[in-house]
């Protein structure tokens, strides 16, 4: 980063943290509250599923234990914040029960793994739990948006800050390196093995912390929601249409979904996950970088003009 | 108790008669291909879709409307490969999965919305003047409908075992599974070959979907639970040998049954994904595969 890098970021960062006390307006709010949430899920999928490059089908299984944990703690009366670290490592904990199995194979196993753990999670939670899980009275009395505002910042910002962290240290080259050429890797002592396994922890992590956040936003819902695939795919295509295995690819991703996906509801409602669907498989064809890689070669093409 | 046991268990092998189709399906095009096309549950829905719509407009008998959905699937199948998936064959194994696994998952998110769009979320199934005939041995009844199902579904597997034993592209189908490179240097057209074998998957995801619409019912959100049911079963089978694939399926729907009948029915839709993960980590080459080297 130089110097206009983090002139930029600091600038980007008072206007969020300014934004609450600048509108006032609920519906933006909670729209800002979803970027958010998903500029967290899509960054922690991008973690597992773009760094290393291990497909993650059951993301949502990792953001619905997160949810589970957190919810449970804090309307028993918890702070809040070791009731989302409680989440965090909740879907640590599910991470490994696949992961450790699944990454001595290659192939489609990991993929298949996780999507069948958060499938049996989806159904058997529904089963469970089948009530509506609601903020008591005398809270919802008092529910303010801001806080959650500012929590859901918190979370995207210490995934985002991580996968930066990551990015530019050594184990993040050891990660990279694996998803690169596993043999050539392990020719060069970096255990695959291991490395596929600390990306997983990350990214399992912090999409338990986005479901914490979740929680403690969401006036009521039903236990199963979160735990649904749609978590997931959504993420999984964020990252990939705004650049995957990078760090501001999900972010753009998570920010053009939600508001597209808000301008299409008017529109088009039934049909905005076939635009959706069709706009991935083009990026996955045509561009496999994203529009960040889209916005890179633009920008190189430019100033070599010059 | 005895004679609902056996109704039940009876019910699980007609039922896993159909996953093991649709998971022969799946298991043929990822033998060869190395393709794996997450939209294999849609296009059994399409399949059910093809049969439900030549019954309800023209009221075509769904197993005389059967070769029309093998067809539709044929084409269809044609499509989707030479649009999305023609270009993966030069990428090595771990892209090709990676990558196709990717635009089928796209693909059945287009599909499954288009379906939800023009047909609605309604479940349906089809009805003909036949449909509730049964026939009953010691206690235990045998709907005739699904029983038909079954031999339909066993003969399209024996059919394609014999066309890979026994024809000369079907062998070349074969020696793709062992060895591509060696393949093509034999001269076999290994596009070609992919698209064979994905439009013969193609096809037998759609008769188990005009299967399941008859005796079952289907709707346009279905794709999932049975791209998942194919994978286990594929996984279960052993990736790779047909008969040990279409046996894993009919062992997938006793499994389902069982835990229906002495656990709830609500965890049946469960047990095939537990038993997934639990051969993930006890023995992964699956139940009837071959060691690996």
């Amino acid at each position: 980063m130089n110097r206009t890098h983090i002139i930029f970021v600091l600038g980007l960062l008072a206007l969020l943290i300014a934004f609450p006390l600048a509108i006032k307006s609920d519906s933006i709010l909670n729209l800002a509250v979803y970027v958010l949430l998903f500029v967290s899920l899509a960054s922690s999928w991008n973690i597992l599923g773009g760094l290393s490059g291990q497909t993650n089908l059951g993301h949502a299984a990792f953001f619905g234990a997160g949810t589970l944990a957190t919810r449970f703690l804090w309307l028993a009366g918890w702070n809040i914040f070791p009731s989302l670290l409680a989440g965090g490592l909740l879907a640590v904990a599910l991470a490994l029960v696949v992961g450790i199995p699944a990454f001595r194979l290659r192939g489609v196993y990991f993929a298949i793994g996780t999507l069948a753990l958060s499938q049996i999670l989806y159904i058997t939670i529904g089963n469970t739990f089948s009530m509506i899980s609601s903020i008591p009275a005398q809270d919802l009395a008092v529910y303010q948006l801001a806080p959650r505002y500012y929590l859901c910042l918190a979370v995207a910002l210490l995934t985002i800050g991580t996968s930066y962290a990551l990015v530019n240290s050594r184990l993040g080259l050891g990660i990279m390196a694996v998803r690169e050429e596993e043999d050539a890797a392990e020719s060069l002592g970096v255990s695959a093995l291991k490395h596929k396994l600390i990306a997983l922890v990350l990214s399992a992590f912090f999409g338990g912390l986005t479901g914490g956040a979740f929680a403690f936003y969401h006036v009521g819902y039903y236990p199963q929601l979160p735990f649904g695939p749609e978590w997931t795919f959504d993420s999984m295509m964020m990252a990939y249409i705004g650049g995957v295995g990078t760090i501001v690819g999900p972010i753009i991703g998570a920010i053009f979904f939600v508001i597209l996906r808000e301008l299409l509801a008017l529109k088009v409602a039934e049909l905005h996950l076939v635009v959706f669907g069709t706009l991935f498989i083009l990026v996955v064809l045509f561009m496999p970088d994203g529009f960040v890689g889209v916005w890179e070669r633009t920008r190189k093409a430019l100033a070599r003009r010059r | 108790m005895l004679e609902t046991l056996a109704q039940n268990l009876v019910f699980g092998i007609l039922m896993g008669a159909l996953y093991g189709l649709a998971a022969v399906g799946l298991s043929l095009v990822f033998g060869v291909t190395k393709f794996l096309n997450v939209a294999h549950g849609e296009l059994l829905m399409l399949g059910g879709y093809a049969s439900f719509w030549l019954f309800t407009l023209w009221s075509v008998d769904p197993f005389v409307s059967l070769p029309a959905a093998i067809v539709f699937l044929l084409v269809l199948g044609a499509i989707f490969y030479k649009l999305l998936f023609a270009r993966m064959v030069k990428l090595n194994e771990g892209e090709k999965i990676q990558t196709t696994l990717l635009i089928g998952f796209g693909l059945s998110l287009i599909l499954q919305n288009l379906a939800l769009r023009f047909w609605t979320a309604d479940t349906r199934s089809i009805t003909t003047w036949y449909s509730g005939a049964v026939f009953a041995f010691a206690g235990v009844r045998f709907p005739l409908v699904r029983v038909a199902s079954m031999v339909i579904a066993f003969v399209v597997v024996v059919a394609l075992q014999l066309f890979l034993q026994r024809t000369y592209t079907g062998k070349a189908l074969r020696a793709t599974v062992e060895n591509w490179e060696a393949a093509t240097l034999m001269g076999i057209d290994i596009q070609r070959v992919y698209l064979l074998s994905f439009v013969i998957g193609a096809a037998m995801a759609g008769v188990a979907g005009a299967l399941v619409s008859v005796g079952y019912s289907i709707e346009p959100t279905m794709g999932m639970s049975w791209t998942l049911k194919s994978l286990v079963v594929m996984v279960l089978g052993g990736l790779g040998s047909i008969t040990g694939t279409f046996v894993g399926g009919i062992l997938l729907g006793l499994t389902e049954s069982a835990t229906g009948f002495f656990l709830s029915l609500t965890y049946k839709e469960v047990v095939g994904l537990v038993l997934f993960i639990l051969i993930l980590i006890f023995k992964p080459q699956g139940l009837f595969g071959a060691k690996e080297g």
